[in-house]
C-alpha cells in the first residue's frame, strides 16, 4: 500500500515542495465550525457558530476577547487557540504597560504569525491546528486579519474559515462592495447572513449556537451571546417564522 | 626621573603623600554608578494651547568646571516628541542610543503609528524604574515634551528613581527652584494652558533661561530650545541669551565685600 | 569620583613610587551613594460604611520642599475594562514613594485583569486584598515603600477596607489614614468614626461611664468627615494640599469627585 514518506514531521519537504504536516493542520481548521468576520470603515465584526458535542453539553467557545480593543474568533483545535490567545493577552498587556499603547492589530498578528512559523521549521514541533480571525480597532481604525496554521496572515475585508465556509465566502464575495459603507447594525446582519449560508439545511441560527463580537471606532470590542443577540437574529431573519410554516421554497432559494 | 614607567605622569608620593589605592581597586565587587560625573543642569518646559516649549542650555559641567560648552541636551525623537536631559551626560548618551534603537525597531515593525510623547514617557519611566530597582540608576532627570495620542500638548517627567509626574510647567534641577515659580505665575493650572499662545510661551521660557543663567553657576548663555506643535518640531540648538542686564547685581547686599 | 577611572597599574606589581605604598584596598566597605527611595509626601484615607467605601487622597506630589505637581492622583481603579478601568469595583490608594506606588498599582491591576480573563468573573475584594499582601511580602527585602489601602464591597455588599504596611501585613478595618498626615488624621478618625473617648452623658461616673457604641455612618456624613480631615491636614502639614480626590464605591459602581484644597 502506498504510504506517504514525507508527512512524518513538519521540517521535511516532499519532492513536490509541500510540507504535509502544515497542510494537515489546515485541514484541522476545516473541521472547526464556521466563523466569519467583516470590516467596514467604522466597525469590525466577528460572528461564529458554536457547536455542542451533545444535547446535554455546553456550547464551545468560539470568540475570545483579548484586550478591550480587539478579540479573536477561532476555527479548529480550541486548545491550540487558547495557547495563542494567552500569548496574545500577555503581549497586549505588555504593550499597554510599557508604552501605554493599545497594541496595533497588525503587530499582534505578525507576532503570532512568527510563532506559528517557527512551529513549521523545527523538528519535534507541530503546527497550530487552528485558524483565527483577529478583529478590532486600533489607532489606524478597524481591522480584520486572518491567521492560518502555516503562519500566513492577511488583512481582509471579509473572511470566513471553518467547515463549509465556502458558502459564507461566496455570500461575502457577492456583497463585497456593500461592506465599506455599512454601519454597525448592517455589518452584523451581513455577518449573520453569511454565517447562515454555510449552515446545513436543517439547522438554524439560534441564541444558543451563535456568537457575535463587535468593535468600532471609539467603541470597545464587545462579545455578545445568548439573549443579547436575539434582536439581531430577529431583525436579520424576520421572515423566518413564515418560511417555516408556509413552504420550503423560500428556504431553498437561500442556499 | 623615575625609572618605573608606570609611575610616569603620576603624582609622586614624596610630594603628594600615599595614594588611596581603593580608588584603583578593580578586584572588588562590580560597582554601579554612585554619582554623576559630567552633568547637564536644568531643563525647563511649558505647555501652551497648541503644544509645548522646552529648553536646556548647551553646557556639560565636570564638577564646577565648565567642561563641554557645545552639548545638545534636547533630543528630537520624531515629529511630535522631544526629550530633554538633565543630569549625567554619559547616561544621556546611553539613553540616546536606546531611543535610536527603539526608533529603528518601530520603523521596521509593521505598524505605521509613531510612538507619541505619552508612549515614550511611559517607556522611559519604565527604563528608569527598572534601572533604579537594579541599583544601577541612569543618573538623569528627563522631561518628555510633545503631543499625546489625541494631539493635545503633553509634558511629563521621569527621574533616576523612576518617579513620574506631569504638570503644565516642569523644570529639573536648579530650575525646579528658580524657574518653576516664574513659570507657574503664567501657568498656575491646566486650565490656564488654553490662554497662552506660542509667542507667550517662548518668551516665558527664554525669560527663565535668562534667570537661570544669572543665578545658576553651572549654566551657560548658549542654549537649545524646541517648540512642538501639530506642525512638527522646531528645534534650535545654537540660541544665545539676549537682553541680559546685570543691573540687579548692583543691588545685592550681604554676599560680597561691600562695606555698606 | 575617581573610582570610575580604573586605569589601575598591574596588581601587585612594582609600585610607582620609591616609597612603600599599600597595594590592597583599605578594609571596610565604601559607602553606597545611591538611595533608591524618595518620599513624595501626601496623605490618603479610607472609611467603610454599611453599603459603601470611601477612599480619598490629596493630589500634591512633593520632593523635599519642592512641589513636583499639584495634580498626581494617589487613587487607582483596579481591574476594570481597558485602560480607563471601566466598571471596576476595587480601588487602591498608595502613598509614600510614588514610583513604587505606580509599579504596585500596575502589578495588582494586571493580576486582577488576568484573573478575570482566566476565570471569566471579577476578583472579589477579599481575594484581591490577600493577593496584594503577597505582592508586598514577596518584595520584603527590597520593599515597595508605600502604605496601601484597598477598598471595595465584600461578597455581602458591605463596605470593605483593607490597610497594609510596606511589607504586606494587612488587616480589614473601619477606617484608616496613611501617609504624611496620618498622625494628624487618624486620631480624628478614631474619635469620629469609632467614637473613641466618647461616652454617653449621665450613664454613670468613673468606670461606670458607658462608652458610645460605634456604628456604621451614613455616606453624606462620611464625605463631610473626609473633607474636614483633609482641610485640617492641609493647615498643619506642608506636604498635603492642592486637591482632594475621592472615590466612593457603592453597588452602583465608583463615583469619583475632586475638591480643590489650599495650594500654599
Amino acid at each position: 500500500m502506498f504510504r506517504n514518506n514525507y508527512d512524518n514531521d513538519s521540517v521535511t519537504f516532499s519532492p513536490q515542495g509541500r510540507i504535509f504536516q502544515v497542510e494537515y493542520a489546515s485541514e484541522a481548521v476545516k473541521q472547526g465550525s464556521v466563523v466569519v468576520g467583516i470590516v467596514s470603515k467604522t466597525h469590525s465584526v466577528l460572528a461564529a457558530i458554536k457547536r455542542n458535542a451533545e444535547e446535554l453539553s455546553s456550547y464551545q467557545k468560539k470568540i475570545i476577547t483579548i484586550d478591550s480593543h480587539y478579540g479573536i474568533a477561532l476555527a479548529g483545535l480550541a486548545s491550540d487557540a487558547r495557547v495563542l490567545s494567552n500569548f496574545m493577552k500577555q503581549q497586549s498587556l505588555a504593550s499597554r504597560l510599557t508604552y501605554d499603547r493599545a497594541i496595533p492589530l497588525s503587530e499582534i498578528t505578525s507576532r503570532i504569525a512568527d510563532r506559528a512559523q517557527t512551529n513549521t521549521q523545527q523538528y519535534g514541533r507541530r503546527p497550530y491546528g487552528v485558524g483565527l480571525l483577529i478583529a478590532g480597532v486600533d489607532a489606524k481604525g478597524p481591522h480584520l486579519f486572518e491567521f492560518q496554521p502555516s503562519g500566513v496572515t492577511q488583512e481582509m475585508i471579509a473572511c470566513g474559515i471553518g467547515a463549509r465556509s465556502q458558502m459564507a465566502r461566496t455570500y461575502l464575495e457577492r456583497h463585497l462592495d456593500d461592506f465599506a459603507a455599512c454601519g454597525r447594525e448592517d455589518l452584523i446582519k451581513h455577518a449573520l447572513r453569511a454565517l447562515k449560508e454555510s449552515l446545513s439545511q436543517d439547522k438554524e441560527l439560534t441564541v444558543d449556537n451563535t456568537s457575535v463580537g463587535v468593535a468600532g471606532i471609539g467603541e470597545n470590542f464587545v462579545h455578545y451571546e445568548g439573549q443579547d443577540i436575539a434582536q439581531w437574529l430577529d431583525a436579520t431573519f424576520e421572515n423566518r417564522e413564515e418560511d417555516d410554516s408556509s413552504s420550503d421554497d423560500a428556504m431553498e432559494t437561500d442556499s | 626621573m623615575n625609572h618605573l614607567p608606570q609611575a610616569w605622569g603620576r603624582p609622586r608620593d614624596e610630594v603628594y603623600g600615599a595614594y588611596d589605592h581603593s580608588h584603583f581597586q578593580n578586584a572588588g565587587p562590580n560597582q554601579h554608578t554612585q554619582q554623576p560625573i559630567v552633568t547637564g543642569t536644568s531643563v525647563i518646559a511649558a505647555k501652551f494651547k497648541d503644544g509645548v516649549v522646552i529648553a536646556a542650555d548647551n553646557l556639560a559641567s565636570y564638577g564646577s568646571l565648565a567642561r563641554f560648552t557645545d552639548v545638545k541636551r534636547l533630543r528630537k525623537f520624531n515629529s511630535e516628541v522631544v526629550v530633554g536631559f538633565g543630569g549625567d551626560v554619559s547616561d544621556m548618551q546611553y539613553l540616546d542610543r536606546l531611543l535610536n534603537s527603539l526608533d529603528i525597531r518601530e520603523n521596521y515593525s509593521s505598524t505605521d503609528t509613531p510612538l507619541n510623547a505619552k508612549n515614550l514617557h511611559t517607556y522611559l519611566a519604565k527604563v528608569m524604574y527598572k534601572r533604579r530597582s537594579d541599583f544601577n540608576p541612569l543618573w538623569n532627570h528627563l522631561l518628555i515634551a510633545g503631543l499625546d495620542g489625541e494631539s493635545k500638548p503633553f509634558l511629563a517627567s521621569a527621574d533616576l528613581l523612576g518617579t513620574t509626574f506631569s504638570a503644565p510647567t516642569l523644570a529639573t534641577g536648579f530650575g525646579a527652584h528658580l524657574a518653576q515659580p516664574i513659570l507657574r505665575r503664567t501657568l498656575p493650572d491646566e486650565a490656564s494652558v488654553a490662554n497662552v499662545n506660542k509667542e507667550d510661551a517662548v518668551k516665558l521660557i527664554k525669560e527663565c533661561m535668562k534667570v537661570l543663567f544669572y543665578r545658576d553657576a553651572r549654566s551657560l548663555d548658549k542654549y537649545s530650545i524646541a517648540i512642538i506643535t501639530k506642525e512638527g518640531v522646531e528645534l534650535k540648538e545654537n540660541e544665545k541669551l539676549e537682553n541680559q542686564s546685570w543691573a540687579f547685581a548692583e543691588t545685592i547686599r550681604g554676599y560680597g565685600t561691600q562695606v555698606n | 569620583m575617581s573610582a570610575l577611572f580604573s586605569l589601575a597599574p598591574p596588581q601587585g606589581g612594582p609600585g610607582y613610587s620609591f616609597n612603600q605604598t599599600p597595594t590592597t584596598a583599605p578594609s571596610g566597605e565604601r559607602q553606597h551613594g545611591f538611595y533608591p527611595y524618595a518620599d513624595n509626601g501626601g496623605s490618603t484615607l479610607g472609611i467603610s460604611g454599611a453599603d459603601f467605601t470611601i477612599l480619598a487622597g490629596d493630589t500634591r506630589s512633593t520632593n523635599g520642599y519642592s512641589i513636583n505637581t499639584r495634580y498626581a492622583p494617589k487613587l487607582f481603579k483596579i481591574g476594570g475594562e481597558g485602560p480607563d478601568n471601566k466598571g471596576a469595583r476595587i480601588v487602591l490608594s498608595v502613598v509614600g514613594f510614588a514610583a513604587d506606588g505606580e509599579a504596585l498599582k500596575e502589578r495588582l491591576d494586571t493580576i486582577v485583569k488576568m484573573y478575570k480573563y482566566q476565570h471569566g468573573k471579577p476578583m472579589s475584594v477579599s481575594a484581591c486584598a490577600q493577593r496584594l499582601s503577597h505582592i508586598l511580602y514577596n518584595k520584603r527585602f527590597f520593599p515597595y515603600y508605600v502604605h496601601a489601602i484597598l477598598g471595595g464591597l465584600d461578597e455581602e455588599g458591605k463596605g470593605a477596607l483593607y490597610s497594609y504596611d510596606p511589607v504586606g501585613s494587612y488587616e480589614r478595618e473601619q477606617c484608616r489614614a496613611a501617609g504624611a498626615a496620618a498622625s494628624l488624621i487618624m486620631p480624628f478618625l478614631d474619635n469620629q468614626v469609632n467614637f473613641k473617648n466618647q461616652y454617653i452623658p449621665g450613664s454613670g461616673t468613673g468606670h461606670e461611664l458607658k462608652a458610645r457604641e460605634a456604628q456604621p455612618l451614613p455616606q453624606p456624613h462620611v464625605e463631610d468627615l473626609v473633607r474636614d480631615a483633609f482641610t485640617s491636614a492641609v493647615e498643619r502639614h506642608i506636604e498635603v494640599g492642592d486637591g482632594l480626590q475621592m472615590m466612593i464605591i457603592t453597588a452602583q459602581g465608583i463615583q469619583e469627585t475632586f475638591t480643590p484644597l489650599k495650594q500654599d
